[in-house]
């Protein structure tokens, strides 16, 4: 593999909350453009493995190497780290004292130190692209969570991340907010965004991933594309998860 | 009758004593929010050292009278040449123990209300900022504490209110607040009842006051709500 386009390097990775063990070693390499989705039970660990990423949970075993330095090593500058690693969470988790404007310059302003007039600029450029530049000035509380988890996607972009984590981003909302929702995610990965994502859209996995992983038991029990994993399963574990999730009536 | 006979007879002191009281409150209430917010943060430490220091602060101002705490800080301190010179007719070095006392009393309770708001803000919104690349103290002074101070809004001004109330100690240090100044009337006139009736309402009217005021900045916080 060549060195420069690898963004993420993990080895034997680990995560235990007490006597919890959570993930159990994860060996896997992230490509610059990739998009991979990880898919599986509840439970397994996915949601830990991408908050591992950007060190929301900071790993009890083994090794990330992001661009090739290692991430959890002493003297590694975090904050650096998460400007590069843009987050979208399941709850959206919108600053709700903020207005959508602000929401987005709040951290080009204060984390990147980008002049104010050139950060709203650019926030509404990247409103309008997503269809919400009249709802700049609106608090979180007055959108709907379609609405909220665009701006959530927005307000990672702006910062211009080298990756972006989505962590079940459209889990919380309602069946026909979905639709909008992935549809940005999906234009992102057709820019050559790339991305980490834990789903449960299948359909989404299977259109816009580059590479599946599934989990299951805080490890990866299976990965392929998703011709592989999803056309031809070789672990049970993978057939039982998909033959429950995908319905066929 | 009575009442506004005594009033329009001995208004002055009871003026007098209600600028004391109002002065003496609102450094109590400046100083005790400041020192609240210190101890809040401190007993939200995740070094074990800070947070139990706070813990002890907490429990030990909770857990003894004002008037006790009064009279410790002014014979304990007693040492401290305070400032020479009065402030409306009282001298400093009597004054000034007994806003430290108010101020560290009222800061215990302020504290814990902090700490109740912080902990109820989503810690979702604490993950959003450090993901964006925030520090912890970016976090909290941009996101955290204003979200936090609009939810305790209400209970921080039940504690300014009882501050106000509880000033009236102080008349025991012999500072001339409007119940010390209640006093001398009482004195006078050997009339009680009327005295207090007009105290009570001088109190009553400064709270009404501070409560509008509370309400108008809630509201104003209120903004980002639907």
């Amino acid at each position: 593999m060549t060195g420069e386009n690898v963004l993420f390097e993990i080895k034997g990775l680990k995560k235990s909350f007490g006597e919890l063990e959570v993930i159990r070693g994860i060996d896997t390499t992230i490509r610059r453009g990739e998009v991979v989705v990880v898919i599986g039970p509840s439970g397994s660990g996915k949601s830990t493995f991408i908050r591992c990423l950007n060190l929301l949970e900071i790993p009890t075993g083994g090794s990330i190497l992001f661009e090739g330095e290692n991430i959890t090593g002493k003297g590694y500058n975090i904050h650096k780290h998460r400007e590069k690693v843009g987050m979208v969470f399941q709850q959206f988790n919108l600053f709700n004292n903020l207005t959508v404007l602000e929401n987005i310059t709040i951290s080009l302003k204060k984390v990147k130190k980008i002049d104010p007039a050139a950060a709203e600029e650019k926030a509404l450029g990247l409103l309008r692209r997503v269809g919400l530049a009249d709802k700049a000035g609106a608090y979180p509380a007055q959108l709907s969570g379609g609405q909220k988890q665009r701006i959530a996607i927005v307000r990672a972009m702006a910062m211009e991340p080298d990756v972006m984590l989505f962590d079940e981003p459209t889990s919380a909302l309602d069946p026909e907010m979905v639709g909008e929702v992935l549809a940005v995610i999906r234009d992102l990965a057709g820019e050559g965004v790339t991305m980490v994502v834990v789903t449960h859209e299948m359909a989404f996995a299977q259109k816009v991933g580059t590479r599946i992983l599934f989990m299951d038991g805080g490890v990866i029990a299976e990965e392929g594309t998703p011709q592989e994993v999803f056309g031809a399963p070789q672990n049970d574990r993978t057939k039982d998860f998909l033959s429950k999730v995908i319905h066929t009536i | 009758m009575d009442i506004i006979q005594i009033f329009s007879e001995y208004y002055k002191y009871f003026l007098r004593g209600t600028e004391a009281t109002v002065l003496v409150s609102l450094i109590t209430v400046f100083f005790g929010t400041i020192l609240g917010c210190l101890i809040a943060l401190m007993r939200l430490s995740r070094f074990r050292e800070v947070s139990g220091i706070a813990k002890v602060y907490i429990t030990v101002i909770r857990g003894t009278p004002l008037l006790v705490q009064l009279y410790i800080v002014y014979y304990q301190l007693h040492f401290i040449p305070w400032p020479e010179g009065t402030v409306l007719g009282v001298e400093l070095a009597r004054v000034m123990p007994c806003v430290l006392a108010l101020s560290m009393n009222s800061a215990a309770y302020v504290a814990e209300v902090i700490r109740s708001g912080i902990q109820a803000v989503d810690y979702g919104q604490t993950e959003a900022a450090l993901s964006c690349g925030m520090s912890k103290t970016q976090a909290m002074r941009c996101i955290i504490l204003p979200q936090a101070v609009k939810n305790i809004l209400p209970a921080l001004g039940n504690e300014f209110v009882t501050m106000i109330k509880e000033t009236s100690i102080i008349q025991y240090l012999g500072v001339g607040d409007l119940m010390y100044n209640n006093g001398i009337v009482v004195t006078a006139t050997y009339n009680p009842l009327p005295c207090y009736y007009i105290s009570g309402i001088i109190y009553l009217a400064l709270n009404i006051v501070l409560g509008k005021g509370l309400d108008i900045f809630e509201r104003r916080m209120k903004r980002s709500d639907r």
